[in-house]
C-alpha cells in the first residue's frame, strides 16, 4: 500500500478539494485520512456514514490539589509556560488552556500537591465513505495537541488494515509539528499550490521539509489562469526542483458552487473535475497504484 | 488596543483583511501590523523590506559529560523524551525539547546548563511614517511556533493601535496570539466549512472571553446560514467582501487593496471603527 | 547478551509488535541459554510524547543488547543507534519465539 499525502503549505489553496476528487476518481476503495484536524473539512465534501468515535487524551496537563497545597508559590516561580497564577483569593491555580504538562511544578513542589493527568482533547472517529473508509479527528478548540492528534488518526487508519491500493492523507497546513507528523512514514507528498505569493512563498517552505524526509514529490497547480505571469513561476520552480506537475486545474466557479453546496467538485461535469481526474491518472500511475 | 484577525482555517483572506485593516487605521494615527502567523508569515510579502531585529531562542539542556555521572535522572524526568540517558553519554533531540527546564532541575550534580538556541527571527519594518510591521517567522524545521508569537508580540507592544494577523486554525499559536487582545475579528467563507471553522474560532473567543466580530469574504451574496449562525452567536458581521476576481488578483500580486480601490478605504475604516465599538461592548 | 523483542502479549507466543515505542510488552532473551528471563511491562506505551527515547533509556539501562521489532520511529532511531543498539525488523515471524529464532538464525534484516 502506498502512503500519499496531500499538502499545501498555507490554508486555502485547494487542498481538501484535491484529496476528495483523488478518493473519488480512484476505481478502487482508498484508505482514507483528514490529518487537517484544526480544520477538519474532508468528511464535509465525502458522504459519510456509521461515523464511530473515541475520545483522544492530548498532553497531560497539571492540577493543584488545594487541600494539600500551603501556597507557598515555587511552582508559579519555575514553570516556564505562565500557567500557574494567584487569584484575588490567594489560591494558586493552573490554567489548562497554557499549561504544557512538562512536570516541573511537580517536581519542585515539596507538599506533593500536584497532580498531573491526562485530559481529553479531542475525538478520533471513522467513518463510511462510499470510498473507502475516512478517519478523522475533532480537536476541541485551545486543546493544542494537533500533531500528536494527527499521529493518532493515522495509526487508528493503518490499524484498519483495509485491502485497499493506497492510503490518502489531508494533510495540515503550515510547516509545523502536525506537518511533520503527518508527511512522516509517507511515500509521495502531493503539493497543491496556486499561483499567488503567499502560496508559492509557502510552498518553498513545504519543499525544503519534504526535502529532509526524502519523499517523493508532485504537483498540482490549483486555479493557475488566475495569475498566468505567476503560473508559469511555479512551472519553472518546478522544473529546476525536478517535481512533476501532475495536474492543472482552472479557475472554476463551479468549486465554489461545490463547496457552497457541501460536495466534492469530482461528481460535477466541470473543467476542474476533468483536471483533477487526470492529475489523479498521473499519480497512480507514477506511484504504481493498480488501476 | 490590540486587534487580532483570525479564522478557523487558512485562506480565508485573513491576512488580507489584517493587512487593509493597519493600512486604513495608519491613515488617522500610528499603527502596528504584527504577523503572528510565525509558521506561514506572509505580510511581510505585502510589506517587503522588514529588518532583521535578532534571532528568537528558547534554552535548551547542555550536559557537562565531565559532571555527569549517567545517572538517569533528567531522562526520567523529561515528559517529551528530548533527553535519554544511554551507555556512554546523555542524548539531546532538540526538537522534542519544550525548553522547560526540568532536566536542570532534576540534576543531582548540577551537570545541565542551558544554551540559547535560535528557533526564528523578527523583522521590523516601516513602510509609512506611521506603519510598524513587525513579522515573527520561525525557522523551517522547527515547531515551536508560540514562542516566536510571544517574541514578536513584545516587539510590537506599546500603547497605540496593534493589528495581529493570526495563525489558522485553533491551537496554541492561536492561543498564544489571543492571550491579552482586546478584540477578534474572526474571517470566514459562507460555505459549510468556512461555517465549521468559522464555529471552531468562536468557541475559542469564547472561551477567552474576548469579544468578537466577523469579516464575510469571498461572498457571492448567499451568505444566510453564516448570518444565521452569526445571529446565533450575538457576533456582528462588521464587513462582508464580494467574491470578486479583481480583487483576488490584487491580492494575489501582493497588492493592497485600500490604496488600489479607494472605495475600499471607508469600508475598512468602518471596520475599524465597528472593531473598537464592539471592544468597548458598544456595539 | 540481552535480546529484547517487542510484543502484544507476555509470551513467547503473543504476535510480534510492530511498533516499538508504544509496544505492550518487552520479551527478553538470555541468547546464552536461549531463555526467557524477563518480561517487561512497557509503562510508557500511552505516554503523551516522546515514548521512543524514553523506551530507549529504559532498555539501556536494563542492559538490553539487541532489539527486535516491526518499525522505529526517527526519535527512538537516534537513540538506538546512539546507544549502540543493533536492531532488527522481525519479518514474517508470527510469535515471539519465531522471531527469536529468526534472530538466532541470522535471518532477520537490521534496521538500525
Ligand atoms: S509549590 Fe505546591 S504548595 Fe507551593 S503553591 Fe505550588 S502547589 Fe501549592
Ligand atoms: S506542568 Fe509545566 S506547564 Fe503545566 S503548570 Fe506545571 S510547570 Fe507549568
Ligand atoms: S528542558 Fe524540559 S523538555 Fe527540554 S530536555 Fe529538559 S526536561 Fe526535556
Ligand atoms: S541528571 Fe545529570 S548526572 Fe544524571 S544523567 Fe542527567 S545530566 Fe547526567
Amino acid at each position: 500500500m502506498k502512503t500519499i499525502a496531500v499538502m499545501s503549505g498555507k490554508g486555502g489553496t485547494g487542498k481538501t478539494m484535491v484529496a476528495a476528487g483523488f478518493s473519488v476518481f480512484s476505481d478502487e476503495k482508498l484508505l482514507l485520512a483528514d490529518c487537517d484536524v484544526d480544520a477538519a473539512n474532508l468528511s464535509l465534501l465525502l458522504e459519510t456514514s456509521n461515523t464511530e468515535c473515541r475520545p483522544f487524551m492530548g498532553l497531560e496537563c497539571a492540577a493543584i490539589d488545594q487541600t494539600k497545597c500551603v501556597g507557598c508559590g515555587i511552582c508559579q516561580v519555575y514553570c516556564r509556560f505562565s500557567a500557574i497564577s494567584q487569584g484575588d483569593d490567594g489560591i494558586f491555580c493552573i490554567n489548562p488552556l497554557k499549561c504544557e504538562g512538562c512536570g516541573v511544578c511537580s517536581l519542585v513542589c515539596r507538599e506533593g500537591a500536584v497532580v498531573i493527568s491526562e485530559r481529553q482533547s479531542g475525538e478520533v472517529c471513522r467513518s463510511d465513505t462510499p470510498h473507502g473508509p475516512l478517519f478523522h479527528a475533532e480537536l476541541f478548540p485551545g486543546s493544542g495537541t494537533s500533531g500528536r492528534l494527527v499521529f493518532e488518526v493515522k495509526k487508528d487508519a493503518l490499524n484498519d488494515e483495509p485491502n485497499v491500493p493506497a492510503f490518502l492523507i489531508d494533510g495540515p497546513p503550515g510547516i509545523g509539528c502536525p506537518v511533520i507528523s503527518a508527511i512522516s512514514g509517507v511515500d509521495a507528498v502531493v503539493l497543491v499550490t496556486e499561483p499567488g505569493i503567499s502560496a508559492l512563498h509557502d510552498l518553498r517552505r513545504l519543499v525544503t521539509i519534504c526535502r529532509q524526509f526524502g519523499v517523493q514529490m508532485f504537483l498540482v497547480l490549483n486555479k493557475a489562469d488566475l495569475d498566468e505571469e505567476r503560473a508559469e513561476y511555479v512551472r519553472r520552480y518546478c522544473a529546476d526542483e525536478k517535481i512533476e506537475i501532475i495536474g492543472t486545474i482552472p479557475f472554476d466557479p463551479a468549486v465554489i458552487e461545490a463547496a457552497r453546496r457541501g460536495e466534492s467538485v469530482a461528481g460535477m461535469d466541470t473543467p476542474a473535475a476533468e483536471s483533477l481526474k487526470k492529475s489523479w491518472k498521473a499519480l497512480s500511475a507514477a506511484m504504481g497504484i493498480s488501476q | 488596543m490590540k486587534i487580532v484577525v483570525a479564522s478557523g482555517k487558512g485562506g480565508t483572506g485573513k491576512t488580507m483583511v489584517s493587512v487593509n485593516l493597519a493600512w486604513a487605521v495608519s491613515q488617522s494615527q500610528e499603527t502596528h501590523l504584527i504577523d503572528c502567523d510565525a509558521e506561514e508569515p506572509n505580510v511581510h510579502l505585502f510589506y517587503p523590506g522588514g529588518k532583521d531585529e535578532g534571532p528568537v531562542t528558547v534554552k535548551v539542556p547542555e550536559v557537562d559529560s565531565e559532571k555527569c555521572t549517567l545517572c538517569g535522572a533528567c531522562g526520567e524526568f523529561c515528559r517529551y523524551g528530548a533527553i535519554s540517558v544511554l551507555t556512554e553519554s546523555v542524548m539531546f533531540q532538540a526538537h522534542l525539547c519544550h525548553s522547560c527546564g526540568g532536566c536542570m532541575l532534576s540534576c543531582p550534580v548540577d551537570a545541565i546548563t542551558e544554551v540559547p538556541r535560535r528557533i526564528g527571527m523578527i523583522t521590523r519594518g516601516e513602510p509609512t511614517p506611521t506603519l510598524t510591521v513587525i513579522s515573527g517567522i520561525l525557522d523551517e524545521g522547527e515547531i515551536a511556533a508560540p514562542a516566536v508569537i510571544k517574541a514578536a508580540k513584545e516587539a510590537g507592544e506599546w500603547d497605540g493601535v496593534s493589528v495581529l494577523d493570526g495563525p489558522p486554525g485553533t491551537a496554541c499559536p492561536v492561543i498564544e496570539t489571543m492571550e491579552g487582545a482586546d478584540v477578534c475579528i474572526l474571517v470566514t467563507e459562507s460555505t459549510p466549512s468556512g461555517l465549521a471553522d468559522l464555529r471552531r474560532a468562536a468557541r475559542l473567543t469564547e472561551a477567552f472571553g474576548i469579544p468578537a466580530g466577523v469579516v464575510i469574504n469571498r461572498s457571492d451574496n448567499e451568505d444566510s446560514s453564516t448570518l444565521a449562525f452569526c445571529a446565533e452567536e450575538g457576533l456582528p458581521v462588521l464587513l462582508t467582501i464580494p467574491f470578486d476576481r479583481e480583487i483576488a488578483a490584487i491580492q494575489n500580486r501582493g497588492a493592497i487593496l485600500c490604496s488600489e480601490k479607494e472605495e475600499w478605504i471607508e469600508a475598512f475604516t468602518q471596520l475599524y471603527e465597528d472593531t473598537v465599538a464592539i471592544a468597548g461592548g458598544i456595539l | 547478551m540481552k535480546i529484547c523483542i517487542t510484543s502484544k502479549g507476555d509470551s513467547p507466543e503473543s504476535v510480534p509488535e510492530n511498533r516499538f515505542g508504544r509496544t505492550p510488552f518487552f520479551v527478553v532473551y538470555n541468547d546464552e541459554t536461549g531463555e526467557i528471563i524477563e518480561v517487561i511491562n512497557n509503562t510508557s506505551a500511552n505516554d503523551a510524547s516522546g515514548v521512543g527515547p524514553k523506551v530507549v533509556q529504559m532498555l539501556v539501562s536494563k542492559g538490553v543488547n539487541v532489539v527486535v521489532t516491526g518499525q522505529v520511529g526517527g526519535n527512538a532511531n537516534k537513540g538506538l543507534e546512539v546507544a549502540g543498539i543493533p536492531t532488527y525488523a522481525f519479518g514474517e515471524a508470527k510469535t515471539v519465539a519465531e522471531a527469536y529464532a529468526a534472530y538466532k538464525a541470522g535471518t532477520l534484516t537490521r534496521i538500525v
